[in-house]
């Protein structure tokens, strides 16, 4: 949907150390690839491989130690906090292991929390996204009268409410049974191909990962395979 | 910045925390009921003290002196009153001549010392005498008929329609006194009063030398409007005679400065229920945030800057303090009502109850305020969330300690309560007194729940059974509400224990100073002629009691003062000039911020002379006299705080206006009195072979067990020697234990609106880790543990946390009443243990009621219901 020609993420020697114990320790070291739009990343590797960590940086949660991001031709380490949460709120969506939906939200405020945030009318909108996800009766209800699905599918239609141009997907399936995954990563995948919204999720799922057209595999801090599906 | 983001966030998100942000709105209601309460009092008291003030005063003006007004004052009064050219109404004019005197009704053999006020027709010029029964006042006049308070008939045993002796004349009693206006409920119980014609005042035949009466002309004008211009001019030039001048405008001034600081100062204890509630706001605003961080993080990761966050929680904590104060206004409007009867006895005027927009308006918007700064510290915190949070779950946020905003906000929470005390005492220095006093309990209360996290972790008690073990280790665990709640009781207790100890001891020195063994003096004869000296010793021996040898007073005024005459004061009217309410006690201490000088130097003082100290005087600086004097001027002892005011020392002269007569005097020693003793005390004691000859009457000091022994002697006394008055000890401690104790009731009243607060502090911080409770509660359950036993490691823990807050109370409560005792009221300080231990048991009670109703749902519930619900 974007009349750039630019690469949608470009991640340049990133690099991220902590000081543990008076030891560094790095947890990343001298990540670059770049991902074009409307592309689909898996990013998988071991408990502790630097996933988590990796794409964190990559939404611009969390800064480098080494190393920039360009999200969509913006350089993240020249920006400040706030800046990059706007950017995050006009860009960016998400979709978390654990839901993350705002519990004293009703669904629909859920998903109308992105447009807000952006002065968009939010009602209509909001409740086409929860028909789009098959919860358009559900709409009253707040997260703990739902499923984890029902949540995870609410969180689906929140991360597509302001059209993001990339969507981060930290274990999307990963607290979801296994008719429940599915049925998300094909909402997934549709969004992806109807609005040519880039995914990268990070994934411990062989099912999902196997999904992608292009799959990062970390260990160590470091990528040690980098596969594109034809 | 979105600020309708914020504001809909904002209502959305309190939706489903009310219950919990119910308990900042409570924290901040305590507060502002209790000052707009006492505020609107205030207020009410003002307006009605400016309503009522000609009734006050019962004329335009008022001219007094101690003794008969000269031929001048008739001259002036006659000026005064006339019409003048523009054809106005004449004034008029009435005389009361006021002194103590003993009255004795035969019937009933009942004496007691009153207040005799001979009254001339006409007055009260303004306002109504209220008699019962009714409209008894104008039959006064016509002689021979008394109308008395209502409360001498109690203490007489007497009826109305009894004769009552007063000297040497007889009167039937007609009436008593409801309503005078200006009386103050208290003052009549010290001395209840007589009225009576003035044209009968010559047949009582009491007024002889050195009585102490108070002659009070009562004036209206023709032009009223001028009448305060015409005090003003006249004021120096009387002043120079000891003659006063007063008129509705300095009364009503005088009665609403005193009023208003009064209830301002009260305000204090009020101000401390809402700083207590401010604490509540502060940390159900902190648990609220807790429990939020997971919110805030997806919030700021789907693109909320860290302002919008901070605004929409700002916007709820400010909502929900604006819900309080408005919901606390109302409540104080309410106990308002009260109030009233709460002060009744120490007004000396009716106060209408109104609604007082100010003190609303005050109320309210410092009740938003002391929410908006106790939220802002946690708040701040908000913005330090990262959104990393989502992904991984870090440890809280720092505690920001090198966070800039913090500092400020800290420093703007300072600030604020010097401020917010500043504004209610209308006296900066006062409100950073009162801030640093707040400052010093709270840090003391503070230190001591870490001394005691501290202390636990140290040296746990791991020899306790099981339940009390677990009990104790919530008092430490992460999270724990233990200073929180330490403070807020803490200082409820503090403040209740402090009034009661104050209360305490003025009770007590007076009654220990008076009581000890059986040889010390409960009446005392005074106004005793020299003629009659004799025989009223006689009198008392003959009864087979006690008594002092008679002990002669001689009235005197400074006329030079170490060479330099006293001129009379010609400066404009101050309040420094006027008479101390307790016997000029206090003056010279701290508290009395006089200038020196002053009063001190133009008073009247009532001398004796003797060669030896009495057992309740210590020398502290100088010899006392020895042997005769030579031709130098008389030796004279100075008590110590009245040398340090007039700056005089050993070997200044001094010489004294003897009724005419100059007598030099040189300072031979200072000494220091206890006052509180039931004797005879002297500011100055001349040594003896100088004033024998002076004009002067006598103190005879006698001890008499049974009351009705006291009676029987002050009836006899009264029958031979009419105009002898007689203090009898137990009625003045009476009196002033009821004095005392409507006073304390006041502020007891407002302290307990800060044990309130610190109650619902405690409901707060006992209900905000209540999930924690039910979770361990159901796991203890799941493994074995009966309801008993549950509940047995709550009492554990409320038991301690109660314990430790009353423990410290009490001990800083008996620290700053110390601290009054010595340089307030300047007394000795006794610690009452057995009264203390029970406020502690009170209060380690009130602690377990509330710990245990608001955890009464983790007894309640059962295990599985809570292992399945998430939130």
């Amino acid at each position: 949907m974007s009349e750039s020609t630019e690469p949608m993420l470009v991640s340049q020697g990133l690099t991220q150390a902590y000081l543990s114990g008076g030891r560094s320790l790095t947890v990343l070291n001298n990540i670059t690839f770049t991902l074009e739009r409307g592309g689909f990343l898996a990013i998988v590797g071991p408990s502790g491989s630097g996933k988590t960590t990796l794409l964190g940086l990559l939404a611009g949660l969390d800064r480098p130690s080494a190393g920039e991001v360009i999200l969509d031709g913006h350089k993240l380490s020249g920006m400040t906090e706030d800046e990059r949460a706007t950017l995050r709120s006009r860009k960016v969506g998400f979709v978390f292991q654990s839901f993350h939906l705002i519990p004293t939200l009703t669904a629909r405020e859920n998903v109308q929390v992105p447009l807000e945030l952006r002065s968009e009318p939010a009602e209509e909108r909001a409740q086409d996204l929860l028909n789009r996800v098959g919860l358009g009766d559900r709409s009253h209800h707040y997260p703990s009268q739902l499923s984890g699905g029902e949540q995870q599918r609410v969180a689906l239609a929140r991360a597509f409410a302001s059209r993001p141009q990339i969507l981060f997907a930290d274990e999307p399936t990963g607290n979801l049974d296994a008719k429940n995954g599915a049925a998300i990563i094909e909402l997934m995948m549709e969004l992806n191909r109807e609005w040519g919204t880039t995914l990268v999720l990070v994934t411990h799922d062989r099912d999902l990962a196997g999904r992608a057209r292009r799959m990062l595999r970390l260990a160590d801090g470091q990528v040690v395979e980098d596969v594109t599906y034809p | 910045m979105n600020l309708g983001f914020v504001f809909k966030l904002a209502w959305r998100e309190s939706r489903a925390a009310r219950r919990r942000l119910a308990l900042l709105v409570a924290s901040v209601a305590a507060g502002v009921a209790a000052l707009v309460a006492i505020n609107g009092f205030t207020e009410n008291l003002r307006t009605s003290v400016a309503q009522q003030a000609k009734a006050l005063l019962g004329a335009d003006i008022a001219i007094s002196s101690r003794k008969p007004l000269p031929e001048k004052i008739t001259r002036l009064v006659d000026t005064l009153t006339r019409a003048d050219s523009t054809g106005s109404k004449a004034g008029a004019h009435a005389q009361v001549t006021s002194f103590a005197g003993m009255a004795y009704v035969p019937r009933t053999a009942g004496v007691r010392l009153v207040q005799v006020k001979a009254i001339e027709a006409g007055y009260p010029f303004y306002g109504t005498i209220v008699t019962a029964p009714a409209n008894r006042w104008s039959g006064l006049a016509g002689g021979g008929r008394v109308i008395v308070d209502p409360t001498l008939l109690t203490a007489l045993n007497a009826t109305i329609g009894d004769t009552l002796a007063l000297g040497d004349a007889r009167f039937v009693i007609d009436a008593t006194v409801s309503n005078i206006p200006g009386d103050i409920g208290v003052a009549t119980s010290i001395g209840p009063r007589v009225f009576l014609s003035a044209s009968d005042l010559a047949a009582t035949n009491l007024i002889k030398f050195g009585s102490r009466v108070e002659y009070e002309i009562f004036l209206t004008l023709p032009d009223p409007g001028r009448s305060q211009a015409i005090a003003d001019k006249r004021r120096p030039g009387l002043r120079a005679e000891h003659i006063g001048i007063r008129t509705v405008e300095d009364d009503r001034q005088d009665l609403t400065d005193t009023l208003t600081r009064l209830g301002h100062y009260l305000g204090l204890v009020a101000l401390v229920a809402l700083l207590l509630g401010g604490l509540g706001v502060a940390s159900a605003t902190h648990l609220f945030i807790r429990r939020k961080l997971d919110t805030i993080a997806v919030l700021r990761c789907l693109g909320a800057t860290a302002g919008q966050v901070f605004l929409a929680y700002l916007v709820q904590a400010l909502a929900m303090g604006a819900l309080g104060s408005l919901i606390g206004a109302a409540l104080g409007l309410g106990i308002q009502q009260l109030l009233p009867l709460v002060f009744r006895d120490l007004l000396p005027v009716d106060v209408r109850i109104a609604v007082s927009p100010q003190a609303v308006a005050i109320g309210v918007t410092l009740g938003i305020w002391v929410a908006f700064v106790f939220a802002l510290i946690p708040l701040l915190g908000v913005r330090r969330v990262s959104p990393l949070e989502t992904l991984r779950r870090t440890d809280e946020p720092g505690p920001g300690r090198s966070d800039p905003l913090t500092w400020a906000a800290f420093a703007l929470m300072a600030a604020s309560v010097v401020g917010l005390a500043a504004i209610q005492v209308r006296n900066l220095r006062d409100g950073a007194v009162f801030a640093g006093g707040v400052g010093v309990v709270v840090l003391v209360l503070w230190l001591a729940s870490l001394g005691l996290i501290a202390a636990l972790r140290k040296w746990f008690p791991s020899r306790l059974p099981y339940l009390w073990r677990q009990g104790l280790a919530n008092l430490y665990r992460p999270a724990n509400q233990t200073g929180t709640v330490v403070l807020a009781l803490g200082f409820g207790a503090f403040l209740l224990a402090t009034v009661f100890l104050v209360q305490h001891n003025l009770l007590r020195e007076f009654r220990v100073g008076n009581a000890g063994g059986g040889a010390r003096p409960n009446l005392m004869f005074f106004d005793i002629q020299p003629d009659q000296a004799g025989g009223v010793s006689a009198l008392i021996a003959e009864s087979g009691h006690p008594a002092s040898a008679p002990v002669a007073i001689v009235p005197m005024r400074i006329a030079i003062l170490k060479g330099k005459p006293v001129v009379p004061d010609s400066t404009p009217r101050d309040t420094t000039e006027q008479e101390p309410q307790r016997g000029g006690r206090n003056r010279g201490g701290p508290g009395g911020r006089r200038p020196p000088g002053g009063w001190a130097i133009r008073r009247e003082y009532r001398t004796t002379y003797r060669d030896s100290l009495t057992d309740s005087e210590t020398l502290v600086l100088g010899q006392w006299w020895k042997g005769p004097r030579g031709d130098g001027p008389a030796r004279v002892s100075i008590e110590q705080d009245l040398a340090t005011e007039l700056g005089v020392t050993v070997g200044d002269e001094i010489v004294w206006d003897v009724q005419g007569t100059n007598i030099p005097s040189r300072v031979a020693n200072l000494r220091t009195v206890d006052w509180g003793r039931f004797q005879t005390n002297f500011f100055v004691v001349f040594e003896s072979g100088v004033l024998e000859k002076a004009p002067q009457m006598l103190v005879t000091l006698a001890r008499v067990d049974s009351a009705a022994a006291r009676g029987r002697l002050q009836r006899r006394i009264a029958e031979r020697f009419p105009n002898v008055a007689a203090i009898d000890l137990s009625q003045v401690q009476e009196a002033i234990e009821s004095v005392l104790s409507k006073a304390t009731l006041a502020v007891r009243f407002l302290a307990l609106f800060s044990l309130a607060a610190g109650t619902i502090v405690l409901v707060g911080a006992v209900t905000t880790a209540r999930l924690q409770r039910l979770r361990e509660g159901v796991l203890l359950k799941t493994l074995g543990a009966t309801r008993a036993q549950v509940l047995r490691i709550l009492v554990a823990e409320y038991v301690a946390l109660g314990l430790l807050s009353a423990a410290v109370a009490i001990v800083l409560s008996a620290g700053a009443g110390w601290a009054l005792a010595k340089w307030v009221f300047e007394s000795r300080f006794d610690l009452p243990v057995a009264a203390l231990s029970g406020l502690t048991a009170l209060l380690v009670l009130v602690t377990l009621l509330v710990g245990l109703w608001s955890s009464a749902e983790v007894l309640k519930r059962p295990p599985l219901e809570i292992l399945r619900s998430d939130t």
